[in-house]
């Protein structure tokens, strides 16, 4: 003990002198090793899966069949590619929604104003709901028969929806039900963006007479763009790999007519419900490279608006 | 009285230097005071609707004249806390969220603070690799090795598959906030006889508390809220508080009474957390978002 305490003993200052020379991989090492352990033997081996008809189970003998997944899989009309637009369709719907609707909040807090705080809470509060009681929750309020939002269409004179049960109806639904969950989260993104802008060039516009309108197209927007790009990212990584509510609601497959079987629930059945993990793995690689593809599309349009 | 106290520039309109459109603005007030409170309720009045739907009997659940008048009862939340054992998956949920949150500070918070100070972008995007992955694709091979290691149905494999989520987001925050704190009180130490390591023990972690604290919340919420690993890879004993919702319904018909009461029991503790955390989770989740 005392050897070590003293700094001047040689163990010690070696040991340390070693340590503060690699700190850099020291420091950064562990967690890189963590990440890269636990990714790049499972992307590997999902690779290698995705060129065998491996199926049942992992341990049984499984032949080696190339490309012929990837065949198959691109020429499956039936599952396949309906899941990929159903990704699509549920991405873009609710990520165009939850920007408009987004921006347009983030504006109406953007000045201070009284029980601001208040509000505040409100729209976090289903920012940190978990997704799957989240889920449980719009089950009740759209079952068609006892739920809270019929009684409401009753109210109003509207017919009754099917809501979740139905087959047209069930994608749609949970579109709304992730806008409810993270519109605020882009509000919160914009809404940093937006109160660390200067009011100066703002200033300017309405000193040169330019209108509301023409301020926010004009002035605020563009200035605002890095950060409205960052919002875009961070929620399509989350909406194209949405998984809890989708699972929670409809179950296996998406629903009985698979209505809201998306890429990741596609796939997740495939390995878990199924245990075909030949296709599986062909699915889970063409939907990483789907990923890939629109996160470099979004980061090089945003290198674009920098310049 | 208080229209006093209010500072002069309020609503863009009525900050308006030559005071023109007093009208207007008058509108805009109103206006602005109406879609805040349409804005508060769309966003909560579900969560108070699941409140209250806990507190009914299922008669009344089924009952449209007793949406809002009813006799509360604490029967479902009997059912789900004595009967279903939830408190033992309360107790599975945050020894995940906690173990796996202290050990992804531990190695991701150093992580953060040499990919910062190194500008190691590269080896950055490695970590943040985590976060776009999808799930699923990792969960196969996952539970083929820990199940030949014996690990599947334990804490120690919910915690691994936890800290995975963490991390990234631990360094992504942690990165950011490196990135923004000044070098010349670590320079001064050094100066003053700390070692680098030293310096960064005793001068840039205390300094950065406030973030290591977003760091944590945010991912012991995004532990607890998980559902996909947990949903694979725990046991009957092990079970987070999503799976044991989502078990809920799966047995033939739905009681509803009971499955609001444990939704409720879920989101609660960590809307609790976020009611005085506010401020943390909100730097947490705009981190990075103003710097383009």
């Amino acid at each position: 003990m005392t050897i070590t305490a003293r700094r001047r003993s040689t163990g010690w200052s070696a040991y340390s002198d070693w340590a503060n020379r690699h700190r850099k991989w020291l420091f950064a090492g562990p967690a890189m090793l963590f990440v890269v352990l636990l990714i790049a033997f499972p992307v590997g081996w999902t690779l290698y899966l995705s060129l065998t008809d491996a199926h049942g189970s992992v341990r049984r003998e499984s032949d080696f069949v190339g490309f012929a997944n990837y065949l198959d899989v691109l020429g499956d009309t039936d599952r396949f590619w309906p899941s990929v637009g159903r990704t699509a369709y549920f991405t873009v719907g609710a990520l165009a929604v939850e920007m408009v609707l987004g921006m347009c909040i983030a504006l109406l807090l953007w000045r201070p104003f009284r029980g601001e705080k208040w509000v505040r809470v409100a729209i976090l509060l289903p920012l940190v709901a978990t997704p799957v009681a989240i889920g449980m929750m719009w089950r009740l309020i759209f079952d068609p028969n006892i739920g809270f939002a019929n009684q409401l269409l009753s109210w109003v004179g509207l017919p009754a929806q099917p809501w979740l049960s139905g087959q047209d109806t069930a994608l749609p639904t949970l579109i709304f039900v992730d806008i409810w969950q993270w519109t605020p989260m882009v509000v919160l993104i914009l809404l940093a963006g937006l109160t660390a802008l200067s009011d100066e060039p703002d200033e300017a516009a309405r000193v040169d007479g330019a209108s509301t309108w023409q301020r926010f197209w004009l002035v605020t927007l563009p200035l605002l763009m890095p950060t409205v790009i960052v919002a875009l990212l961070l929620r399509s990584i989350d909406a194209l790999k949405t998984f809890d509510i989708l699972y929670a609601t409809k179950g296996k497959g998406g629903g009985s007519f698979h209505e809201v079987e998306t890429l990741n629930v596609y796939a997740y059945g495939l390995s878990f419900d199924y245990n075909d993990y030949g296709t599986a793995s062909t699915v889970l690689i063409l939907f990483f490279l789907l990923i890939v593809a629109i996160m470099f599309a979004v980061t090089y349009r945003r290198k674009g608006v920098n310049r | 009285m208080t229209a006093t106290l209010t500072r002069p520039t309020l609503g863009p309109v009525e900050s308006s230097p030559r005071r023109r459109r007093p009208r207007r603005a008058q509108g805009y007030r109103i206006f602005r005071a109406t879609a805040l409170v349409v804005v508060v309720l769309a966003f909560l009045a579900p969560l108070v609707w699941m409140f209250l739907a806990s507190l009914k009997t299922n008669v009344d659940i089924y009952d449209a004249s007793k949406s809002f008048v009813f006799t509360p009862t604490l029967e479902n939340y009997d059912t789900v806390l004595a009967r279903n054992n939830y408190l033992s998956f309360v107790f599975n949920s945050f020894w995940v969220a906690f173990a796996s949150t202290a050990l992804s500070l531990l190695i991701g918070v150093p992580a953060a603070y040499s990919m910062s100070r190194f500008t190691m972008r590269r080896s950055a995007v490695v970590v943040l690799m985590a976060r776009i992955i999808p799930g699923v694709s990792l969960l196969v091979p996952w539970y083929y090795v820990f199940s030949n290691l014996r690990l599947v149905g334990g804490y120690s494999v919910l915690i691994i598959s936890h800290m995975f989520v963490a991390l990234p987001l631990i360094v992504y925050i942690m990165m950011s906030f490196f990135d923004s704190m000044p070098l010349e009180l670590e320079e001064q130490a050094q100066v003053d006889g700390l070692t680098p390591i030293g310096a960064f023990l005793r001068i840039t972690l205390p300094l950065a508390v406030p973030g290591v604290a977003t760091a944590g919340i945010l991912s012991f919420i995004f532990s607890w809220n998980n559902f996909m690993f947990a949903l694979v890879l725990s046991g009957a004993t092990t079970k987070t508080l999503p799976v044991a919702i989502f078990n809920f319904v799966s047995y033939a018909s739905i009681d509803w009474g009971g499955l609001m009461a444990a939704a409720v029991v879920v989101t609660v503790p960590i809307m609790v957390i976020a009611l005085f955390t506010q401020k943390y989770i909100v730097s947490g989740l705009t981190a990075g978002a103003t710097k383009g």
